[in-house]
């Protein structure tokens, strides 16, 4: 069968059009700016090279720790939303919990709300004073355990990962049950009668199954924990000082300081970083597809 | 296992669920009591019940936040742009996965790179001002399926493959043209990844607030989000109207959230399960 008349290439031109010219265009200008001066001060635009990539990558760099951050940021929150998703869809799966689809309803809702709210909701409820976690370990004689959650340097990563947990994880817990419902009934028969117990079928008969899956959510998970901006804008706005800042909101500073070529810079080496990843993760995708 | 343990192993996993959808619930729960609270009561974020259930909130905050037009342009953004990636994707999918190989394979791994590309709202400005896209509605729906094209494509290809290739050869055989073929077999076996991207993008187009924020700079076109954005913005120190003004913009999507719970579910899965 002639291939090239029954798969037309035309039928990818859509698609193809908008992407180049509102996507790929400006991403690649944006790129070849990193190599340059550009600035909001001056109309003159001069070739430096790599100029600010040496500046980000020297020794006393203050660029340097808001990469690791966001690489720290990604790994954590992929790995609690994981952990935490798979662990609620185990649970909601079993006959013996009442009202499985409220809660899973419940769980799932944070899921549509959007970034910027959920971060201005809990900025309001971490407050140090004023806020509904304060209050509420003081009100039950846990005072001791009150902070400063988004002004203190120890606790603030850790509470904004959970709150990112917080908004991700329905949706994993969801996309794992529907995979979990997907499996059939009998491996798990078979191996309780070789007397399998729940952490061998859990290890050998689940996770195997859901592999597929939970490379997918990976996927969007890494994508997105690298990209992170809304979150951290309306949740600390890269502060105490610049302790929670990522690429996404040192990009934002610089461009509003006018800073245009370094804030190119930050973004290209994040495209660097991504189009990295996405080269193992596409290489893992084929090799399963070589299993199948 | 005994008959005791097997109740204390069904109390436990019950309480931890319960625990997690209050966890969950909490935020929200507040969120509802402070908006219908007085000013001063609302400086603080408690679980307390307010002390006159202050309705008019809502009144001023529809007025003042453009809550109406801001819903239908939200509305209009998410779902043409939708319409638009799940059109173009899907054709592209199809021909990219069952003919992997010359131009398709380039434009494969073209488009992939998408996914990784940042966006440099800089260079992007420019490139929209010479196409003529600013400050229009047009304009932003195109570039929410641009910038949402790569990841669509990348999970509708994986779905492809599923579907076995016979199936074309059947429908060839009885004499389908390559248009018919997509529109009257294949598209009929893409519902469950199309409901996916339709979800998916939905959502990350309505919650967006960053690209209007550039791009449209005419607040009678800008989205709901964004709405709120601006809102919070003028009336920080007023929490009672944020949180009722935070709870009008929730409402229409708990509402859909909550009647098409079945597809969106359903849709979210559906496609991941099998690709």
């Amino acid at each position: 069968m002639n291939y090239k008349k029954l798969y037309p290439w035309y039928f990818a031109l859509g698609a193809v059009t908008i992407y180049t010219l509102l996507c790929f265009i400006p991403g690649i200008v944006g790129i070849c700016y990193s190599f340059t001066d550009w600035n909001n001060f001056s109309d003159e635009i001069h070739f430096v090279g790599l100029e600010h990539y040496r500046a980000i990558f020297s020794g006393n760099s203050k660029y340097l720790p808001y990469i690791t951050n966001t690489i720290v940021f990604t790994i954590f929150t992929t790995i609690a939303k994981t952990v935490v998703g798979l662990a609620l869809a185990l649970l909601l799966t079993q006959k013996f919990i009442k009202c499985k689809n409220f809660h899973r309803m419940i769980i799932f809702s944070p899921q549509v709300m959007s970034y910027l709210v959920v971060g201005l909701v809990f900025k309001s409820m971490l407050h140090p004073t004023t806020g509904f976690l304060n209050h509420f370990l003081r009100s039950v004689g846990l005072g001791f355990l009150a902070r400063n959650w988004l002004t203190d340097l120890k606790v603030v990563w850790p509470t904004v990962m959970a709150v990112d947990t917080w908004k991700g994880m329905g949706y994993i817990m969801v996309v794992v049950i529907a995979g979990l419902l997907s499996i059939s009934p009998e491996y798990y028969e078979a191996a309780g009668m070789d007397g399998a117990n729940f952490r061998q079928k859990l290890f050998y008969i689940t996770l195997p199954l859901l592999k597929p899956i939970l490379l997918n959510v990976t996927v969007l998970n890494v994508t997105y924990g690298l990209r992170v901006f809304d979150m951290i804008y309306s949740l600390t706005n890269g502060g105490p000082g610049t302790a929670t800042n990522v690429i996404n909101t040192a990009v934002f500073k610089e461009f509003s300081k006018g800073d245009l070529a370094m804030g190119t810079t930050l973004s290209s080496i994040l495209f660097f970083i991504m189009l990295f990843l996405l080269y193992f993760i596409i290489k893992a995708m084929e090799n399963k597809e070589v299993d199948a | 296992m005994g008959r005791f343990k097997k109740t204390i192993r069904n109390a436990i996993g019950n309480v931890v669920t319960l625990i997690f959808s209050l966890i969950v619930m909490i935020p929200l729960v507040v969120l509802f009591l402070n908006s219908f609270k007085s000013s001063a009561e609302a400086n603080s974020m408690t679980l307390s019940l307010p002390k006159r259930w202050a309705f008019e909130n809502y009144a001023i905050v529809i007025e003042k936040g453009k809550l109406v037009s801001s819903f239908f342009n939200g509305f209009l953004y998410a779902t043409c742009s939708c319409v638009i990636i799940v059109m173009v994707v899907s054709c592209a999918a199809f021909v990219i996965s069952r003919n992997h190989h010359g131009v398709n394979k380039i434009l494969y791994y073209f488009i992939i790179a998408g996914i990784a590309m940042p966006i440099n709202n800089v260079a992007l400005m420019k490139v929209m001002q010479v196409l003529h896209l600013v400050n229009t509605r047009f304009g932003i729906i195109l570039l929410y399926s641009a910038i949402n094209i790569p990841l669509s494509l990348f999970l509708s290809y994986g779905f492809i493959s599923t579907i076995p290739r016979e199936i074309d050869e059947a429908a060839v055989i009885d004499g389908c043209f390559p248009a018919q073929l997509f529109v009257k077999v294949i598209m009929p076996l893409l519902k469950p990844i199309i409901s996916t991207l339709f979800v998916l993008n939905f959502m990350a187009v309505w919650n967006d607030f960053t690209m209007p924020l550039y791009y449209l700079n005419n607040s009678g076109k800008w989205p709901m989000t964004l709405a709120v954005y601006n809102f919070f913005g003028a009336f920080q120190n007023s929490w009672n109207y944020v949180a009722a003004d935070i709870m009008l913009t929730l409402l229409p999507v708990l509402i859909v959230f909550i009647l098409g719970q079945k597809y969106i579910v359903g849709g979210i899965s559906a496609g991941s399960v099998k690709g």
